[in-house]
Formats: C-alpha cells, sequence, structure tokens
C-alpha cells in the first residue's frame, strides 16, 4: 500500500511539475538535438553496463525492459 | 538483461527539428540517421576481476531508418567468458576439495582462501531485433525480439513498446511489456536444492536434466523536458520472475560449531520472484558540457533493497570530449534467505551464499574519450569497479570469525566503441 502512494506521490510531483513548466518550443531546441542530450545516446554503452552489474548485482531494472537472459545471474 | 531505453525523444527531436527546418528536410537532428542508411554501432568490451572472472565481449548493432519513423535495428552480441567465480564455499584453516559442476572431477582450493569454482567457461551469442513503427498520431510503437544461447542456458522473448507524445512533444509517456521463457540445462543436470553434494566419483542426485524460467516485465515511464538545455525521465518497472532461480553452480558450507565445514549442499532459492524500481534521469547542458545524473531505487518480495546513483560530466570541446563517470550502488539489505554458511542442524526451506544477495557496495569510477566523426563517432572508456561487503559477520563461529567471508571483487572494464553511417 506505501508503494502505490509513492508511486502517485511521484507521478503527481513529476505532472504537477510538467504543468507548471513554460512548454519548450520548437525553435529552442537546438541545445537539445544534440546527440549528448539524448537518454539513448550510447545504446551499445548503456547495454554493456547493464550486463555487467546486472551479473554483479541483485538489483535490476528502471532504465527499461526486455533484452536477454543469461546464466550469469 | 535490461537494455531497451526509450527511442521517444530521438523521434520528437526529429519531428521538431524537421518543424523547425521545413524548409530543407534534409538536416536532421545531430547523430540522426539519414532515411535510407545504415548506422553501424561497434564496441568491443573487455572486462577483467582480479584473480576472477575475464570476459570478451564484442557487440554489433545495425540500424537502418526506413522513412522517417520507422527503423529497424538487429544486434549481434558475443560474451566469452573464462576464469573463476566464488562457488558460495567458505574458507578453511586447511585446504578444501570440492566436486566440479559436471560431477566429472575435483578442484581443490587452498588454506584461507575463499573456494572458486575454476571451471568457469562459457560463450554466449545473442541475437535481438527492433523495429520501430509509427503508430497513430504522435505515437511509436517498438516491436522487440531476442533469442541467446550459451552451452547450459538458452533465453528467447519478445516485447513491444508505446511510445506517446503530447503537449507538443514536451511529454512523451511509455508503456512496454516484455517476456522471456529461459531453460537452463547445468551441466551434471539440475541439482536438488539443499542436498548434499556428493565427493567424486559419487554422482549427486538430480531433479532433471533442465528446468524453465519465465520472466514478465513491464515498464511505464514519463519523458519531459523542462527548459531548453534540460529533460528529465522517469520510469517504474516491474519484473515478474518464476520457475527455477536457483544457480545450479552456487554451494553452500554447513558448518559445526568451530567452523568447520562438514558438509557442502546445494543452494536453493524460492521459485517466484517479483521485482520494482523507479529510476529517475536527468540531463541537463552547460553551453557545450553535459551533466547526466540518475538514481534508481530497486526492493523485491525477496527483501532485497538497493539504490543506485550515477553521476556522468562530459567536457565537450567540439571535435573531441572527455566524460568522467561515477557510480555508486549500495544494495542496503539482502535476501531474506541470504546465509554465508549454515549451522549443523539447521533446518530452513530456501538458503543461498551467492554473495549478489547480500549487503553490498559497488563503488565504480571511470572515464571516457570520444571524438565525433563526420558521421559517426570513436570512443574509449575505462572504468574501475570495486565491490564490497561484509568481510566478518556477527556471530560467525570458530575459525570463521578469522576468515574474510567477503573478500573484495575488483575489476577492470576496458571498452572502445566505433560507429558510422553505411
Amino acid at each position: 500500500m506505501n508503494l502505490r502512494i509513492l508511486i502517485v506521490a511521484l507521478l503527481f510531483a513529476v505532472f504537477s511539475g510538467c504543468a507548471g513548466l513554460e512548454r519548450v518550443q520548437p525553435w529552442q531546441r537546438g541545445e537539445l538535438a544534440r546527440k549528448a542530450m539524448r537518454p539513448d545516446a550510447y545504446p551499445n554503452d548503456a547495454f554493456l553496463d547493464e550486463h555487467v552489474y546486472f551479473s554483479k548485482e541483485s538489483a535490476t531494472g528502471g532504465q527499461g525492459i526486455g533484452g536477454g537472459g543469461c546464466g550469469c545471474n | 538483461m535490461q537494455l531497451k531505453k526509450s527511442n521517444s525523444l530521438r523521434q520528437a527531436l526529429a519531428v521538431a527539428t524537421c518543424g523547425l527546418f521545413a524548409a530543407a528536410p534534409t538536416i536532421h537532428a545531430e547523430g540522426e540517421i539519414p532515411v535510407g542508411k545504415w548506422e553501424i554501432d561497434s564496441s568491443l568490451l573487455y572486462y577483467s576481476e582480479q584473480d576472477r572472472v575475464r570476459a570478451f565481449e564484442p557487440v554489433v548493432r545495425a540500424t537502418k531508418q526506413i522513412t522517417e519513423d520507422e527503423s529497424i535495428s538487429l544486434k549481434v552480441v558475443i560474451d566469452s567468458l573464462t576464469g573463476a567465480s566464488p562457488s558460495g564455499a567458505v574458507p578453511l584453516t586447511t585446504p578444501q576439495t570440492f566436486t566440479s559442476p559436471s560431477g566429472n572431477a575435483t578442484y581443490t582450493t587452498p588454506a584461507n582462501t575463499t573456494p572458486l569454482d575454476p571451471t568457469f567457461l562459457d560463450t554466449r551469442i545473442a541475437l535481438s531485433l527492433d523495429w520501430t513503427r509509427p503508430f497513430g498520431t504522435d505515437r511509436s510503437i517498438v516491436y522487440q525480439a531476442h533469442v541467446s544461447g550459451e552451452h547450459d542456458y538458452t533465453s528467447i522473448g519478445a516485447g513491444a513498446t508505446i511510445k506517446q507524445d503530447f503537449n507538443k512533444r514536451n511529454t512523451t509517456l511509455t508503456a512496454g511489456f516484455a517476456y522471456n521463457a529461459d531453460t537452463v540445462q547445468p551441466e551434471g543436470g539440475v541439482p536438488l536444492g539443499l542436498t548434499a553434494q556428493p565427493t567424486f566419483p559419487a554422482v549427486k542426485t538430480i531433479a532433471g536434466g533442465s528446468d524453465d524460467k519465465k520472466v514478465l516485465d513491464a515498464l511505464f515511464g514519463v519523458t519531459q523536458l523542462i527548459s531548453p538545455s534540460t529533460i528529465m525521465q522517469f520510469n517504474y518497472t516491474y519484473g515478474r520472475d518464476s520457475g527455477y532461480l536457483t544457480d545450479p553452480y552456487k554451494l553452500l558450507s554447513v558448518v559445526d560449531l568451530g567452523g568447520v565445514p562438514v558438509q557442502t549442499i546445494y543452494e536453493k532459492r524460492p521459485d517466484s520472484r517479483t521485482r520494482q524500481a523507479l529510476y529517475w534521469r536527468g540531463l541537463t547542458s552547460f553551453g557545450k558540457d553535459v551533466l547526466n545524473i540518475s538514481y534508481r531505487y530497486y526492493w523485491d518480495d525477496w527483501d532485497i533493497k538497493a539504490h543506485t546513483f550515477d553521476v556522468r560530466y562530459r567536457f565537450d570541446f567540439g571535435s573531441q570530449y572527455i566524460e568522467p563517470h561515477l557510480r555508486y550502488s549500495i544494495q542496503s539489505q539482502a535476501a531474506d534467505f541470504y546465509r554465508p554458511f549454515l549451522r549443523q542442524g539447521e533446518s530452513v526451506p530456501f538458503a543461498s551464499a551467492d554473495y549478489r544477495l547480500s549487503e553490498m557496495t559497488t563503488n565504480t569510477i571511470g572515464i571516457k574519450y570520444g571524438v565525433p566523426l563526420k558521421t559517426g563517432e570513436f570512443a574509449v572508456r575505462l572504468e574501475y569497479l570495486q565491490q564490497t561487503g561484509d568481510d566478518h559477520p556477527a556471530g560467525a563461529p570458530g575459525q570463521l570469525a578469522t576468515q574474510d567471508l567477503f573478500p573484495d571483487n575488483k575489476a577492470i572494464l576496458i571498452q572502445v566503441n566505433y560507429s558510422f553511417f553505411w
């Protein structure tokens, strides 16, 4: 139950924060169009990091789903 | 493995950029693949732990931009592992002999040394396919499929992720599902959990030649433009594992009052696990430099809890960049069945001495150097990680009180990337 409250609170925080934001217009997106500003700019780095930590720690998930299982964990 | 990340910003930015340069539709956001072209993104990873596992892992991802909104991506990964891995048994003041997983040989661990299973040798090949298509207004869907195989483990899976842009493409909602069907075929068969490992040449009792594992994952996320220089991502992921979740090669020592092992048994884990994670990431630029921060809170019904912080700062010099990286991850709570050893006469439904299920900390420090090319990039990455835990758990009896029951795991990671359009 606590978890549900936490999720709802976080979602509310995100959306209420968004509602107060000034909308970023298309002509203001030069900076955001840079590769370095994309969350998925380096998919191979992210994949290899995930693979290493998946096999060395118990915690997984958050960034994405799917992929493939391995006998390493 | 968790691999797939939101592609929606890329699409949002592509559309935004096209809107901005409506008179010149051939201009793309930096790094965007021109329609009709392939992007080949290749990486080579060398991972080496001190005295333990070494891995050599090439990755090639080929992505074709079919139309402005449709692309297909094929990835091939080969993962070659050698070395030794902690078996889960405790060290002793005299040498110890164990039966190898295949049951056909033995190996001996020196005195006062954490037992490592030296038969760790495997090659894994994985193929995955992503197909991104437009789907209604401001909406796209990514279909995913993958298959992987190694000598004792196969995995096949599929999934789909829908992304919906709104608020003039300032906000993207993401929802995805994935399903994996895995089969484990351990060397020498599936051992019966919590039964004694026989001494070679005696053969272990097995529950069968193979067993199954099913993994269901779901993701719900929001990506939000905060300002012309800041973007944030918030995800919740839910995962449900069921079936054979035990590591068939991990052992557990049963010790007497003096802390001396009297028996070595196979570990046993519950046959279901529910995993959840909350993930937040922020990207903001300071001139050309970019700060990339993330935090994840993870918890599961095995009682494991973990906090992971990650910070990267890209010093961008235009023709090249340097990006230092720090990662701190703490498993603040162990699995409720984690036991570094069992006491003689103790009866438990589940037990594992796998250090990855314990309370521990992983620290990583790294640096990346990159050179953007005309239609791609060359980069080198170097990272060092160290895992530390409870060396001397309270209540360790007899000789175990003098042993290091969690020797640090230290590893380096070297990676070379090269990408280009073709």
